[in-house]
């Protein structure tokens, strides 16, 4: 749509009495005027509770484009411009986008110009550069509750030491990052911060890139906090336009939301898929407000980061031991020749196969990693004729889910998997191996989670973590170093059972 | 390169022909570009309606059951003299039309071009007048954009805006009998006489033909005597 400056505010041409032909595209109005808030105006609570926080298209508002108007021109809301012009191109105020790939122009009905529009977040509805972006500028009055934690877990050591330092950032909007190891309880954590935060009357939200993650913590925090409002927001989730005290949201979700949290938790910042990582990054950032916390949540902070903790440049709070005290089991390398060479003959490297007849013939479960789709079909097919149970599962794998499941029932002896089930899958009692350890795909952050999948519960505690390669990597180096490590601390700060 | 549709990067097959500038190369990485399917084999003389899969009693020598039941009502009799699309209905195909016309990523026509040109030279040619389907003013202003007329401008041929469209509920919402029973939506809006002239109607799908045969019947009124069109998919 195009717009008319006039008395120092915006009017959409539709509302506009004449044709004028100064009308443009709102990304090509140079100064954009502000009007302050009129408090006599009879506002409309239905449409500003909708707008609460957030940052949507007209189309997604579904009130009449006058009623809208109006409460702009009554400094109750305001338009603002869906691109920007940057140096280089654009940037797509949504979602924060600036990769030239990623947009694309098309002569436009609704401002009659070559509309430039954003086709990564298009999937929300399309961000043109006429597309004005409508956000609230009032807020009501938020709720406090009285202790709201109905938890009665304990904390371990390492944990409540983090809960401390989160619930510090709570109260006084600071930025924490807390490098919890793989099965150390990073939820339970956050239950204290989020409780005060509660209790001050705070919108809290923890952002992250998975809806499994989503949908998992839900029921949790549900339990924890029952008294209070909460919602799960991802594609396809029944609570979408909703908004309420405690948020857990997909990164795509959080777009819609502007100023709106005084909380932000961000978990697993460094997940698969990477190319998201930016976009949660300026979503979250957007979403938050200008006086509120920051909490990262991650097992494997990328190496940027653990730099910056290391020279002391980033408040960070770390948790080396599981919640049970037992070390992490950590990986031992094993040269297996040239594999690809070998699966061209149909045959796997002896000590692989070695590796998994062991597993078979002992019966425990394991996982079996490889880098990509392909190897992962000629490895089932190789497999397939040790024992017929084996079964392979990767990312567009219509039976995702069935299959882990019977490996969760014990159907299945041995999933081959690509990095897929890195995150998230926690089986009791089983073995890890990656072959080809050595591929791109396998970053140090990868490694460490895959690595993370053993021993994770109290009775099993230990494992065996193989990384088959062709040459060591860096990457691989930096993992292991960062599990020693992480043992070492766990160790000195007194947080490992004494057997 | 990345692919126009899954961003994905990709290695574009390289050859002589495309350093000679023969071909362009493929806006689509290849798992996105063969999950369309292409219109092969038998089809119906008139709707082009592919004959394999469908069931015997619905074909009638070179016609389908429906062109039948077209072709025995007087009214719409030889309104359209044929249909021809270039690809199936598939599930991916619903995903990208969902994507390129629903959520408006215009872009997406690109991956059409080469295939869409081919296609429309197999059945006609430039002496036809190009007329896409038009979208009401309340539809355009929704979508942005016409796909047709986006379709259109692809052939490079000169275009004829010589349609107007009401605008009615949404045409996904109806069954076959409503739609058949619908007034028409369509209105001449050209300024010359198409005496003796021979036109292809571009939409995005044939689905039951009436909307196409409803803007055959407006331009066969004023005047146009051989009336076709040519779909991007024929669901």
């Amino acid at each position: 749509m195009r717009f008319i400056v006039s008395e120092g505010r915006l009017i959409p041409e539709v509302l506009a009495k004449a044709n004028d032909p100064a009308a443009k595209p709102i990304s090509h109005i140079d100064s954009m005027p502000s009007i302050p808030m009129h408090p006599e105006f009879p506002y409309s609570p239905e449409l500003l509770s909708f707008l609460e926080g957030k940052q949507l298209l007209l189309e997604e508002l579904p009130f009449p484009l006058d009623l809208i108007q109006a409460h702009y021109e009554h400094g109750y809301l305001s338009y603002e411009k869906g691109m920007m012009k940057t140096k280089h191109g654009w940037r797509c105020m949504r979602c924060g986008n600036e990769e030239h790939h990623f947009f694309a122009s098309f002569p436009c009905a609704r401002c009659q110009t070559v509309c430039t529009y954003c086709r990564k977040c298009i999937m929300m509805g399309r961000v043109s550069t006429c597309t004005p972006l409508v956000v609230s500028r009032f807020s009501f009055p938020q709720d406090r509750y009285l202790s709201p934690l109905s938890w009665n877990g304990t904390l371990s050591q390492g944990q409540q030491r983090a809960a401390d330092a989160v619930e510090d950032a709570v109260v006084h909007n600071g930025e924490l990052l807390v490098w919890a190891v793989c099965g150390a309880g990073k939820t339970e954590v956050l239950f204290p911060g989020i409780a005060r935060a509660l209790e001050m009357g705070k919108r809290v939200c923890i952002a992250t890139p998975r809806t499994d993650v989503v949908r998992e913590l839900f029921p949790r925090l549900q339990q924890a906090f029952p008294s209070v409002p909460l919602i799960a927001l991802y594609g396809g989730s029944d609570d979408r336009g909703k908004f309420a005290p405690l948020v857990l949201s997909t990164t795509h979700q959080l777009l819609r939301f502007s100023r709106a949290f005084d909380v932000m938790v961000i978990d697993e910042v460094d997940a698969f898929p990477y190319s998201v990582e930016p976009m949660l990054e300026y979503a979250a950032a957007k979403a938050r407000k200008e006086a509120s916390s920051l909490i990262y949540l991650t097992a494997t902070p990328h190496p940027a980061w653990q730099k910056e903790i290391k020279r002391g440049k980033r408040k960070a709070v770390t948790i080396p031991a599981r919640y049970h005290g037992f070390p992490l089991p950590v990986p031992s390398f094993e040269w297996c020749s040239n594999w690809r060479r070998q699966l061209k003959h149909r045959r796997l490297p002896r000590n692989v196969l070695a590796w998994v007849q062991s597993r078979i013939k002992t019966a425990k479960q394991a996982f079996l990693f490889v880098p990509h789709i392909d190897v992962l079909e000629q490895v089932v097919c190789i497999l397939k004729q040790l024992d017929q149970r084996i079964e392979g599962v990767h990312a567009e794998d219509p039976q995702r889910a069935e299959k882990v499941q019977a490996f969760r029932d014990g159907r299945i002896p041995l999933l081959v998997t690509t990095t897929i089930l890195e995150r998230g899958v926690t089986v009791p009692n089983i073995d890890v191996a990656v072959l080809g350890a050595e591929d791109d795909i396998f970053t140090e952050s990868a490694l460490v989670q895959i690595a993370g999948r053993v021993g994770r519960s109290a009775q099993y505690p230990s494992g065996d973590i193989r990384f088959f390669h062709y040459g060591k990597t860096r990457q691989m180096i930096a993992a292991k170093r960062q599990m020693e490590r992480m043992n070492k601390e766990a160790a000195e700060r007194g947080l490992l059972k004494t057997q | 390169m990345n692919c126009l549709i899954c961003h994905t990067p990709y290695n574009p097959m390289m050859s002589w022909r495309h350093l000679l500038t023969i071909e362009k190369v493929d806006c689509l990485c290849s798992k996105c570009r063969h999950a369309f399917m292409r219109m092969n084999g038998e089809i119906c003389d008139i709707c082009g309606r592919p004959f394999a899969g469908l069931e015997p009693s619905h074909r009638q020598g070179r016609l389908c059951a429906d062109c039948v039941r077209w072709q025995e009502d007087d009214e719409w009799k030889d309104v359209l003299t044929k249909n021809r699309s270039v690809y199936m209905y598939n599930e991916w195909m619903k995903e990208v039309v969902a994507l390129w016309k629903f959520r408006g990523d215009y872009a997406i026509v690109q991956a059409f071009q080469e295939e869409f040109c081919r296609e429309f030279y197999r059945h006609f040619d430039h002496t036809f007048l190009i007329v896409p389907i038009p979208l009401s003013a309340e539809r355009l202003y929704e979508r942005g954009f016409n796909q047709a007329k986006a379709l259109a401008e692809l052939l490079a041929l000169p275009i004829h805006d010589i349609l107007t469209r009401h605008h009615l509920e949404k045409q996904s919402k109806k069954s076959r009998r409503e739609r058949l029973r619908t007034e028409n939506v369509f209105q001449f809006s050209g300024k010359t006489s198409l005496q003796g002239k021979r036109i292809v109607l571009i939409d995005d799908i044939y689905t039951t033909g009436t909307t196409l045969r409803h803007a055959a019947k407006v331009l066969r009124q004023a005047g146009a005597t051989d009336i076709s069109s040519f779909t991007l998919i024929r669901s």
